[in-house]
């Protein structure tokens, strides 16, 4: 078994997968392009669909909206998630760790509707008896969203901190380093690349999240994928393909940044890690 | 003076080690300190908002529909502030059972996703397949393209094939073009388009953890078959096939569990008969605004979701026990 073919039938098969993943959102970019009402049926070219979505102060509105969220969402994230995964890769067998490990994968196969039910419930339970929060809107939105990607987070974080070398860690402290001082002069910047991923998942599904913001949100707080939906079941609209272009753009231009910088640090960091093989050889 | 320099002398057990065990005396504690910190914190947040909300959705489901804000009756209540009454409705669960409406799209769920997930280990299988044999260069490009559209909007993704499966969208137009059909064939708003539409949302979260699998699996086992004059496809059988299972029972799970609650889906590509049962939740919730019933149909699908989910726990666990 030498070379893997491309004329077999998994060659076949990987090519026509790529076809059905990439052919409709090519034509979803070249249809914002399209001048005419009609959106599948060709009239020219255009971007005058561009102009009309940055006039729509509601999508705009429900945009700026939903990076805020996203931001704030990824930030708490972020933190609950390294804080379970280190708890998971690195504390062995605790009290609790059966619970702990299902609340942490239980949300990742949850569906939406079930988890945007309970929540909405939780938090009307909460404000009748605490007065917090008092009505919904941006904070119960986080809320919700923090929870169900801290959980991607989570997953994210423990397979890189299992991976992690513990003997680094173990010589800062034999060399009397305090445990949160190893932590963040050694730990945090050998995970920061996995750090920036976790962020940028969390971001990128609390932006895409429809389901769980439509239950836990109140009036007045819409978010861009409310508002896309509500249009979209109207029927296609040539603006929502432009503000898809503009989004695959983004995200594309993002991913490609976000890959290359990560794929340098890997880069550093195995050169590094070479060097100090090499001095090691030397002195033993 | 001397006395003391002396007992540091030759005392050195004392003296001296009291400062050590302080320190270390210290350290212990901190590092207690700050692990149960590093557990309690996501720990008490996931129990407040993963686990309490769901006993939350059990209570509601046991209470009344009542026109009121919010729109159920209480579970407990103080009779003349003596004796604390409690009122269990199992109403709303008779009514699933009773109304064929929840056994149907409960059915119906079922055989969409089931479907979907099949239609998605057909495609994602060779896929990982070709991509874990391909040249380690171009690996990672290649599961780049995989990840890629999942990192773009979901709604967007699903939105994309509206117009594509609707009667005047770029199917039916390019087969009329080619003069194979004179009439539109209806796509959109059928099961059909659901199928696509899942296969299409969920493919990635099929192929990574085949791509896991079968990239560890050991070469050499295939050229051993192949040496021993095993045709390849009896090869990929007996060798690769079981050897991948984890893969393709981890993927399957990843695709068939949130498929089953799926909303979005069945909304925008499925017709008005396309009952599926996170569907009749949300209207349960949105349109009649019946919060018990909506609670119930919760329970419902997690009862339905309990074994699989249960499954894939175990598989997740077993999988990271492995890797460390």
């Amino acid at each position: 078994m030498s070379r893997f073919r491309f004329l077999s039938f998994p060659g076949i098969m990987l090519f026509v997968g790529y076809g059905f993943l990439y052919v409709p959102i090519l034509l979803l970019v070249l249809f914002s392009f399209n001048d005419s009402r009609l959106v599948t049926v060709w009239g020219g070219w255009t971007t005058r669909w561009y102009g009309e979505l940055f006039e729509n102060d509601q999508i705009i509105d429900a945009a700026l909206l939903s990076l805020q969220i996203a931001a704030i969402t990824a930030t708490i994230a972020v933190v609950l998630g390294t804080m379970a995964g280190y708890a998971l890769a690195r504390f062995g067998r605790f009290r609790g760790r059966m619970l702990f490990t299902g609340m942490v994968t239980a949300p990742l196969v949850m569906p939406e509707v079930v988890t945007g039910i309970s929540l909405l419930l939780l938090f009307v339970a909460m404000e009748q008896l605490i007065g917090w929060p008092a009505g919904r809107g941006m904070v119960t939105i986080i809320i919700a969203h923090a929870t169900f990607c801290a959980a991607y987070v989570t997953v994210v974080m423990q397979s890189r901190l299992i991976s992690l070398d513990v003997s680094l860690e173990e010589a800062a402290l034999d060399l009397g380093a305090r445990p949160t001082k190893v932590f963040f002069v050694i730990t945090l910047p050998i995970i920061a690349p996995a750090l920036i991923a976790g962020w940028l998942l969390a971001f990128t599904l609390s932006l895409d999240d429809l389901v769980v913001a439509s239950f836990v949100s109140g009036p007045g707080a819409s978010t861009l994928p409310m508002v896309v939906f509500s249009k979209v079941r109207l029927g296609v609209s040539p603006d929502i393909n432009a503000l898809s272009t503009l989004f695959v753009g983004v995200v594309s231009i993002g991913i490609i940044v976000a890959s290359a910088l990560i794929h340098r640090q890997e880069k550093t960091r195995q050169r590094d890690e070479q060097l100090a093989m090499a001095a090691e050889g030397r002195t033993s | 003076m001397a006395d003391s320099d002396s007992e540091t002398g030759d005392g050195h057990g004392r003296r001296s080690s009291d400062p050590l065990s302080w320190i270390a005396g210290r350290v212990t504690a901190f590092f207690a300190g700050s692990r149960r910190g590093v557990i309690l914190v996501p720990y008490l947040w996931l129990l407040l908002f993963f686990l309490v909300p769901f006993l939350i959705v059990l209570k509601i489901s046991l209470s009344e529909y009542a026109i009121s804000q919010p729109p159920y009756t209480p579970l407990l209540e103080w009779v003349d502030g003596i004796y604390l009454e409690i009122r269990l409705n199992f109403g709303n669960y008779l009514y699933l059972v009773e109304d064929d409406l929840y056994a149907i799209s409960y059915l119906n769920s079922v055989k969409i996703a089931a479907i979907s997930t099949l239609l998605t280990l057909i495609l994602g299988y060779p896929m990982a397949y070709a991509i874990a044999r391909s040249d380690a260069k171009i690996r990672t490009a290649l599961l780049m393209l995989v990840i890629l559209p999942f990192w773009t909007s979901f709604l967007i993704r699903v939105y994309a094939w509206i117009g594509i499966l609707k009667d005047n969208g770029v199917i039916n137009n390019v087969l009329i073009w080619l003069g194979v059909i004179d009439q539109p064939i209806q796509m959109l708003q059928t099961d059909f388009a659901v199928y696509v539409g899942i296969t299409y949302s969920y493919l990635p979260f099929m192929i990574l953890p085949l791509y896991a699998t079968l990239q560890k699996l050991d070469i050499s086992l295939l050229e051993a078959a192949a040496d021993l004059g095993c045709p390849p496809w009896r090869t990929f059988l007996t060798v690769t096939l079981p050897l991948s299972l984890p893969g393709v029972v981890a993927g399957s799970l990843l695709v068939f569990i949130p498929a089953v609650g799926e909303f979005v889906i069945p909304a925008l590509l499925g017709g008005p008969d396309t009952l599926m049962i996170g569907r009749v939740l949300w209207q349960e919730f949105f349109n009649n605004r019946d919060w018990p019933v909506a609670s119930a149909v919760a329970i419902a699908i997690l009862l339905l979701l309990v074994v699989p989910m249960v499954i894939f726990q175990w598989s997740q666990a077993r999988s990271t026990e492995r890797d460390a």
